[in-house]
């Protein structure tokens, strides 16, 4: 146990760079789709890399390094000065639920657009009008 | 010309937020000391277990500490299911034209004998987890919102392997009603009894068993319940575009 604690702390600096770095590169890849990618249903995906990268983020944010998770299991009952932050885990799981739904609506837009028009291109949606 | 613009914007905006997070640093303790809250995070902490009994302090803060804006959560959900059926609704004329253009090309296959008996063995153990998993939402890690989605799984998992697979609407409708107005009901309970909406009950139990926290499981169970209704609605949905033949 202690030995993993040790190589836990011998490598934070790699840690940082492995959480922080993938979460800001889903957070980029997301960006790219909704920049660049033509086609609606890859914009929503897009949307949904973004939301998955900034829940990462906050997760990494509230880590604490060789502590355990926040829940009192038996056994735990008196480790509340070795658990991470609890917050952002309850704020992720609102935001997960929330993303969850937006992207419900998002698609649903998109089916709308595509029984319309026959295209869900960005590029080939030029007559706007209904 | 274009993406190559993109990718240098979003690598200046990348490097933007990761060194603006680098003065975070990585697994820095941030609570403070637990005994004597200085921070939200240690004052959780110190009252999720003394004061409520409740094993789960992410449960704790979702339903207890902030429960008002787990409500605003379920009724933001709840908007998102209504919404998706308004948006996808069709009137029947619409529906006819585009059945016609559409039929050719649609897959009609059923599925292999061994996808249907697994799915059948699955479907009710796959109802069982997530039961479990939002019944013992205050004692590990999991809770209604997770246990509801793992019970939308069982559902999605019938709905692809069986295309003639239906579930009573009505029974959804009232089942999301019926558990949603218990969420608000219960909070009502708390402002008439302790003067605060959504207030705790003064009996807590004991810590890390099943009947403790007081309001925390009974409310989880309700969200549960919910949230399993509503995503099987949204699937459904979003499943069968093609409208319900009620003559």
């Amino acid at each position: 146990m202690s030995n993993y604690q040790e190589i836990i702390s011998q490598y934070r600096p790699l840690l940082e760079i492995i959480v922080y770095g993938s979460a800001v590169a889903l957070i980029l890849v997301g960006l790219y789709a909704v920049l660049v990618k033509k086609h609606l249903v890859k914009v929503v995906i897009g949307l949904s890399l973004i939301d998955s990268g900034v829940n990462l983020l906050f997760v990494g944010v509230g880590y604490v390094t060789n502590h355990t998770a926040p829940i009192f299991s038996p056994g735990y009952e008196n480790a509340a000065d070795r658990m991470v932050d609890p917050v952002p885990q309850a704020l992720v799981l609102t935001a997960i639920v929330i993303g969850f739904a937006v992207t419900a609506l998002a698609l649903s837009l998109v089916i709308r657009l595509y029984r319309h028009h026959k295209t869900a291109n960005v590029e080939q949606l030029n007559r706007l009008r209904w | 010309m274009k993406r190559i613009f993109v990718v240098f914007l979003l690598l200046v905006l990348g490097l933007a937020v990761y060194r603006a997070f680098h003065k975070a640093p990585f697994g820095q303790n941030r609570i403070g000391d637990v005994e004597r809250p200085q921070s939200v995070s240690a004052f959780y902490l110190k009252h999720s277990p003394e004061t409520l009994h409740t094993a789960n302090s992410v449960t704790a803060i979702v339903v207890n500490f902030r429960g008002f804006d787990t409500l605003g959560e379920v009724t933001v959900l709840f908007l998102a299911a209504t919404g998706l059926a308004s948006i996808l609704y069709r009137r029947k004329e619409e529906e006819e034209a585009t059945e016609k253009a559409h039929l050719p090309g649609r897959i009609q296959l059923p599925s292999s004998t061994l996808v249907r008996t697994g799915a059948k063995i699955l479907f009710p153990l796959i109802l069982m987890l997530g039961i479990y998993v939002f019944v013992h939402g205050h004692l590990t890690p999991g809770g209604g919102f997770q246990g509801g989605s793992i019970i939308a799984t069982g559902f999605l998992l019938m709905f692809i392997t069986y295309k003639r697979f239906n579930v009573n609407h009505n029974v959804l409708i009232w089942l999301e009603s019926l558990s949603g107005l218990a969420f608000v009901l219960t909070g009502i309970y708390g402002l008439i009894s302790y003067g605060s909406f959504l207030q705790n009950t003064g009996w807590t139990g004991r810590l890390n068993d099943l009947i403790s926290g007081g309001l925390i499981p009974l409310i989880y169970i309700f969200i549960g319940i919910k949230v399993g209704t509503e995503l099987t609605n949204v699937l459904d949905t979003l499943l069968h575009t093609k409208p319900r033949r009620h003559e």
